[in-house]
């Protein structure tokens, strides 16, 4: 998070009463990352066919899911997940993933 | 997690929607308490996967999973069993590995709920308190909807076999006594039902079966549905290239009485008889909902929530995940694990005294064989907005026709999920 989006977190805080947004915010991305598991894996970690994502370098992570979402990277079933996603939940996913061995 | 500020805005903007319309349908964050104690009742794709991820995003939670059944019996991938070509071990799990999480698993029915006092009653005769209490009983069958389905069913002539387990056994047993040149009568039932390609898959795999070991035998499919309820394209085409005359589709067809001695499926408009009968009759939400006072659709039959965080509109602290649910989402296995991770998340944010997230995120993902090489998929990501629920993403959808490489990722899909929701 940047001051800016803090500050805007404090902002929104005060206005709304939404104590914890950034722990919400952090809580998004282990959940949506938590739903790539239920095909790739505990952990990201595949136990056949389908490929692992877990230990993936952040940036590799996010190149291909822009790449599938744009049709560069042609798949069987990504495109139609990589759709359903923000620029900024493909970083926040690669970070994570990426923090997974 | 790097949000910019239109992102954030979003976000912002979302939460502050369901905080001010948050008092009709969630009970507030509570005072954190030191050791909260949730209780999820069934263990089966959303219970075991809830339990597992309260115990890893709140390790300070202590966790109860009551569960009757010794084994998990995998819905999915039951239909290859029916086809012969895998066997009830390959669907069937132990509970070893959740224990291990710090889960405290209890063998025994719930008979009782009171969400006054929080406690659960079971009918081993104890009482467990909760905080909150997670429910993912999966559906009941409604026997009585077909008439004559228990009798023939206790007498063991007729099963569903919609829950995986002894009736999936004795539904493939059924199907390799019947002779060559028989007739497989099978009922689909009305919508919503649990695993909507299912009754298809089915329908594929037996007369996979069939075209190899009895290939003069026919399969008569009465659908209670108007039209091919999912992934259309995919099984007509697999009926018409691979099946070629051995599958009559009979659409509008939900039989309303079933015959266990004369062997006779009945619909408004015919008496249909067949050598094996597999009566699919319709479903609601499972018995505990009703219980607990959380199967409150206007028919009583399925339990309306807050989709944000799976929390029973109208019984504060009950939440309930999977094919319970009243939503627009797909009743399926792996739409249960989502639901449980999406309520998980809610769940350790509120007894941490936090607001939930309040634009998550759940993904559907299904595989279906059409042959015991080939299978198709349908997938949909759909984002929670405020005051709509969930919303499909764009380029949701399913393969027009099964191929190898899919049935490889079903293969996979299925050995990854089990070991997601119990490993």
């Amino acid at each position: 998070m940047t001051i800016k989006t803090i500050a805007l977190s404090l902002a929104a805080c005060a206005a709304f009463g939404l104590a914890g947004v950034a722990s919400a915010a952090d809580m998004h991305t282990k959940a949506i990352s938590a739903t790539c598991m239920s095909c790739h894996g505990p952990g990201g970690k595949s136990l056949g066919a389908i490929p692992s994502i877990n230990g993936l370098d952040k940036d590799y992570f996010v190149k291909q899911m822009k790449d599938f979402k744009s049709g560069a990277r042609q798949g069987t079933i990504m495109k139609r997940h990589a759709f359903g996603y923000t620029d900024a939940e493909f970083e926040a996913m690669g970070a994570y993933f990426a923090s997974l061995k | 997690m790097t949000l910019n500020r239109r992102d954030f805005l979003k976000v912002s903007g979302a939460g502050a929607a369901v905080a001010l319309t948050g008092c009709a349908t969630q009970s507030a964050p509570t005072v954190a308490k030191a050791n909260p104690h949730v209780v999820v009742v069934g263990a089966g794709f959303g219970g075991a996967t809830c339990a597992k991820y309260l115990k890893q995003w709140g390790p300070n939670i202590e966790v109860t999973l009551i569960e009757p059944n010794d084994k998990f019996v995998s819905c999915p991938i039951s239909n290859w069993v029916l086809g012969g070509i895998r066997t009830m071990d390959d669907i069937t799990h132990g509970y070893d590995n959740l224990p291990k999480r710090g889960i405290k698993m209890v063998k025994d029915y719930v008979v009782g709920v009171d969400t006054g006092k929080r406690t659960v009653k079971l009918k081993g005769g104890s009482t467990i308190s909760y905080d909150r209490l997670v429910l993912a009983p999966g559906v009941e069958i409604m026997t009585d909807f077909v008439k004559g389905f228990r009798e023939a069913e206790a007498a063991g002539k007729v099963v569903h076999a919609w829950k995986a387990g002894p009736q999936t056994a004795l539904l493939r047993k059924q199907l390799e006594a019947m002779p060559d040149g028989g007739v497989f009568v099978m009922s689909v039932p009305t919508a919503p039902y649990r695993c909507p390609p299912g009754p298809y898959e089915r329908a594929c795999m037996v007369a996979n079966y069939f075209k190899k070991a009895k290939p003069k035998s026919k399969i008569i499919l009465l659908d209670g549905n108007p039209d091919v309820a999912s992934k259309k394209g995919l099984f007509m085409g697999a009926w018409n290239d691979l099946y070629k005359g051995m599958i009559e589709y009979r659409p509008n067809n939900a039989p309303y009485a079933v015959d266990g001695n004369k062997m006779v499926v009945s619909t408004e408009f015919d008496d249909v008889k067949g050598d094996v009968l597999n009566v699919v009759p319709r479903q609601k939400a499972g018995e505990v909902c009703e219980m607990a006072g959380a199967r409150n659709d206007s028919n009583g039959i399925w339990c309306a929530v807050n989709l944000a965080t799976f929390e029973s509109t109208t019984v504060p602290n009950v939440h309930v995940i999977g094919d319970s649910v009243l939503s627009n989402l797909p009743k399926s296995g792996h739409m249960a694990t989502n639901h449980a991770k999406v309520c998980a998340a809610a769940i350790v944010e509120l007894l941490a005294g936090r607001q939930p997230d309040p634009i998550p995120v759940v993904a559907n993902t299904c595989y279906s064989a059409t042959s015991d090489t080939t299978s198709g998929y349908v997938a949909n990501v759909f984002r929670f907005e405020a005051g709509k629920g969930y919303v499909s993403a764009p380029e949701g959808g399913a393969t027009a026709k099964g191929d190898e490489l899919n049935f490889a990722y079903n293969e996979s899909w299925a050995q990854n999920i089990w070991a997601e929701v119990l490993g």
